[in-house]
C-alpha cells in the first residue's frame, strides 16, 4: 500500500489575487484586509514547513482516525442494479463529518499566528462542533455563531458545542440561518481582528479561505483516489458529493480534477423544488458578491441576496465556493439538484440497504446516484462522498414524517 | 469636473470648523420620509450627505443601520429608488454633495456602467462601497471616473502604510478613516488610535480627512475637530430618526445635526 502524501498538491488556481478564473477575490471591509494579508502570508509559509504537515498528519491519523475507509456498498449496488457504488466514509471521522479536517488544519495555523481566540459560523452544527472540538484539544477560546433557526433544528449539536466549552451565540438577523451566521462572524472578526482567527468552515469567504479550506479538505480526495484504485482497480466514472458552500465536494474533486475521465458531480439542494424555495445556487443563481467573494449567488434582480431553503441546514446557503463556480463555467464539474423529499428517499436508501445512517446533506448525493446508477453498466464505478453521519438529523427526519421524538 | 465634496470640506475649513457628513438610510423610515429628512439635515448644517443604499447583508453595519436597511428593503427600496430620491432632491434645489454609500453587489447587479450613469445624471457626487477595498475597486473606479463620480476610500486602524498609500491613490472627495475596530454604531467614547491613522493618511494625500463610526455626541465631534477635517455620523442619526413617530422624523434629524454642529469648531487641526 502506498502512503498518501502529507501535503496538498499545488494547483493552478487560485492566482495570487485569489481568483479562480473571474471568481473569488477579497470583497471585505478594509479593516480585515491586513488580517487577510497576514493569513495569506502565514499560509504560504506553511508550504515549506514540514513540521506543520507532520503535526497535522499525526493528529489526522490518531485523533481524527484517518484515513477514513472506502466501502463497497454491495447491497446498494445490487438494489440500484447498475454501476458499482463505493462510499468514502467521512462519517467515520472524529465528530462525525469531514468538517474536522479543515478545523484541525486552521486551528494549528491559528496557533502559529499566535492568536488564542477562534470564532466560527455553523449551519448544521457540524463545523461548529468540529471547531469547538479542536479548540478544546488545543486550549483555545471558541465562539460559534449560529442562526436561531438552525439552533432549533440542530439542538443536539448545540449542546455538544456547549459541552466542549464553546459559546454558541444565536443570530437573529435575516433568515436566521448560515448566511446570517457568517455575517455576524465577520462583524465579530472586524471588531476583534487583532486577537481572533475566523475559522471559516467552507470553501467560501475572501481569499485565502477558499484555497486554504480546499487544501485542508483535499486529504479526502488524495486518500479516496488511492483507495478506489486499490479496491476497484480503476478510477471512478463519477465522483459525487453534495454542495452547500462546497467544502466536502472540493475536497473530493481535488483528488480527481486532473483525471479528465472522472466525471465530477456536485449535488445541490432543490429544497421544495426549483420554482419554490431552494438552495440550488449553481443551478439557478448568477454571479454576485457575498461574504467576500464573487461566485454564483441566489439574488433578486436588484442584487439583494435571497433566502435559501433546504431541509438540511448544512446546504441551506444562497452562495457557493468560488472554485465551484469556476469548475461549472469550465464544464469540468456538473451540478445537479435534489429536493427535500428526494433527499429523504436517499436517506432511507442507504440506511436500509447498508445499515449506515447518513446526514441529510449527503442524502442529496445518494438521491442523485439512485437516478444515475441504474442507467450505468455493471462494470462502471461511482464514488460517493458520505460527508457526515445522520445522528444530528433524527429530529428533522422524524418531524418531516410527523413523528415527535422525546 | 470640480470635486464638490472636497470643496464642501474646504469651505467648512475656511469657516473655522470641520465638515459634518451625516448618513441616512434611503427609504427609512419610509421612502416618502427621506427627502424631508435630507432637507432638514442640510438645513441644520450638513456639508455632505451620505445616502445609504440598503443591502440585504450589510456586514460592516451594527444593529441600528442593519435594522434601517432591512426596513427600507421591506418597503421596496432598490438602487433605482435611491437614484430617483436623489434626483428629486436636486429638482427641489438641494445643492449639498451627495455620496451613495452601500455594498458592491447591488451595484454589480444593476450594472456598474448603468448605475454610475444614472447616479451621475441624478446629481450624485460620489460613491463609498463598504466591501470594496482598493484591490477590488479598480473596475468601478474606472467607470465612476469617466462620469465624474468620486470614489471615497475607507481606511482602517489596521491599514498599513502600504495600504494607506494604495487607498489614497485614486481617492476623491475625502478619505474616510474608520475610527474603531468594528462595525458602525453609536459608542460612548472616541478611540484614540484614529488620530494616529489620520496623521498617517495626511502623509499620503492632500485630500481632507473624515472620521466616522461611533460618533454620536457633540463631544465626539469636538474630539474629531482636534485632528481631522470632517465627522461622519450615521447610527446615532438613525436612532434620532427612530425615536418617535415618522411625522416628526425630519425635525428630530435636524435637531440632532444642529446639536452636533456645536462641536465642529476647529481647535488644533493641522494644515
Amino acid at each position: 500500500m502506498t502512503t498518501t502524501p502529507l501535503q496538498p498538491v499545488r494547483r493552478s488556481v487560485p492566482d495570487e489575487h485569489g481568483r479562480f478564473g473571474k471568481y473569488g477575490g477579497q470583497y471585505v471591509p478594509e479593516t480585515l484586509m491586513a488580517a487577510l494579508d497576514e493569513l495569506t502570508r502565514a499560509y504560504a509559509a506553511l508550504s515549506g514547513d514540514k513540521t506543520f504537515w507532520e503535526e497535522l498528519a499525526g493528529l489526522q491519523k490518531n485523533y481524527v482516525g484517518r484515513p477514513t475507509s472506502v466501502y463497497f456498498a454491495e447491497n446498494l449496488t445490487r438494489k440500484l442494479g447498475g454501476a458499482r457504488i463505493y462510499i468514502k466514509r467521512e462519517d467515520l471521522a472524529h465528530t462525525g463529518a469531514h468538517k474536522i479536517n479543515n478545523a484541525l488544519g486552521q486551528a494549528l495555523l491559528t496557533k502559529r499566528l499566535g492568536k488564542k481566540r477562534v470564532i466560527a459560523e455553523t449551519g448544521a452544527g457540524q463545523h461548529g462542533v468540529a471547531t469547538a472540538t479542536v479548540c478544546a484539544m488545543l486550549g483555545m477560546e471558541c465562539v460559534v455563531y449560529m442562526g436561531e433557526h438552525d439552533i432549533q433544528r440542530q439542538a443536539p449539536n448545540v449542546y455538544r458545542m456547549k459541552l466542549l466549552g464553546a459559546e454558541v451565540r444565536p443570530v437573529l438577523s435575516g433568515s436566521r440561518t448560515l448566511k446570517d451566521a457568517i455575517n455576524e462572524a465577520i462583524r465579530d472578526w472586524v471588531t476583534n481582528v487583532e486577537t481572533t482567527h475566523y475559522l471559516i468552515g467552507s470553501v467560501v469567504g475572501p481569499h485565502p479561505y477558499p484555497m486554504m479550506v480546499r487544501d485542508f479538505q483535499s486529504v479526502i480526495g488524495r486518500e479516496a483516489r488511492q483507495q478506489i484504485i486499490e479496491q476497484a482497480g480503476r478510477l471512478p466514472d463519477y465522483a459525487v458529493a453534495c454542495v452547500g458552500g462546497g467544502s466536502n465536494a472540493i475536497g473530493l474533486f481535488s483528488g480527481f480534477v486532473d483525471d479528465k475521465n472522472v466525471g465530477l458531480i456536485g449535488v445541490e439542494a432543490a429544497g421544495e423544488g426549483l420554482h419554490g424555495k431552494h438552495a440550488a445556487t449553481l443551478t439557478k443563481g448568477r454571479p454576485g458578491v457575498l461574504h467576500g467573494a464573487l461566485s454564483y449567488l441566489l439574488q433578486d434582480e436588484w442584487g439583494q441576496v435571497q433566502e435559501a431553503h433546504s431541509i438540511s441546514a448544512g446546504l441551506d446557503y444562497p452562495g457557493v465556493g468560488p472554485e465551484h463556480s469556476y469548475l461549472k463555467d469550465l464544464e469540468r464539474a456538473q451540478y445537479v439538484s435534489v429536493t427535500d423529499a428526494e433527499a429523504l428517499e436517499g436517506f432511507d436508501l442507504l440506511t436500509r440497504s447498508e445499515g449506515i445512517i447518513p446526514a441529510l446533506e449527503p442524502s442529496h448525493a445518494l438521491a442523485h446516484i439512485a437516478r444515475i446508477a441504474p442507467q450505468m453498466k455493471k462494470d462502471q464505478v461511482i464514488l460517493l462522498l458520505l460527508s457526515g453521519r445522520g445522528d444530528k438529523d433524527l429530529n428533522t427526519i422524524a418531524k418531516a414524517r410527523g413523528i415527535e421524538l422525546q | 469636473m470640480a470635486d464638490r465634496t472636497r470643496q464642501a470640506f474646504e469651505k467648512a475649513k475656511a469657516q473655522g470648523r470641520i465638515a459634518l457628513a451625516p448618513f441616512v438610510t434611503v427609504g427609512y423610515p419610509s421612502p416618502a420620509a427621506t427627502p424631508g429628512i435630507v432637507k432638514a439635515i442640510v438645513e441644520a448644517g450638513a456639508d455632505v450627505v451620505e445616502l445609504g443604499v440598503p443591502f440585504s447583508d450589510p456586514l460592516a453595519e451594527g444593529p441600528t443601520i442593519q435594522k434601517s436597511s432591512f426596513a427600507a428593503l421591506e418597503q421596496g427600496v432598490t438602487p433605482q429608488v435611491c437614484i430617483d430620491i436623489a434626483a428629486g432632491l436636486r429638482r427641489d434645489g438641494v445643492k449639498t454633495p451627495f455620496i451613495f454609500m452601500g455594498y458592491y453587489n447591488p451595484v454589480l447587479a444593476f450594472g456598474m456602467e448603468r448605475f454610475c450613469d444614472r447616479a451621475a445624471a441624478a446629481g450624485v457626487d460620489g460613491l463609498i462601497v463598504a466591501d470594496l477595498p482598493p484591490e477590488e475597486a479598480g473596475p468601478l473606479t474606472d467607470i465612476a471616473d469617466r462620469r465624474g463620480l468620486i470614489v471615497v476610500p475607507l481606511l482602517a486602524l489596521t491599514s498599513t502604510d502600504e495600504r494607506i498609500a494604495l487607498g489614497c491613490r485614486r481617492a476623491g472627495g475625502f478619505v474616510y478613516c474608520v475610527s474603531v475596530l468594528g462595525v458602525t454604531g453609536a459608542r460612548t467614547a472616541m478611540s484614540e488610535r484614529v488620530r494616529g491613522l489620520a496623521g498617517k493618511v495626511r502623509a499620503h494625500t492632500a485630500l481632507p480627512v473624515g472620521v466616522g463610526f461611533g460618533i454620536s455626541k457633540p463631544q465626539h465631534v469636538a474630539d474629531v475637530a482636534m485632528f481631522a477635517d470632517g465627522a461622519i455620523v450615521g447610527s446615532a442619526l438613525i436612532d434620532a430618526i427612530s425615536a418617535g413617530p415618522e411625522s416628526g422624523a425630519a425635525e428630530r434629524a435636524g435637531a440632532f445635526i444642529r446639536s452636533l454642529a456645536s462641536g465642529t469648531k476647529r481647535i488644533g487641526a493641522s494644515k
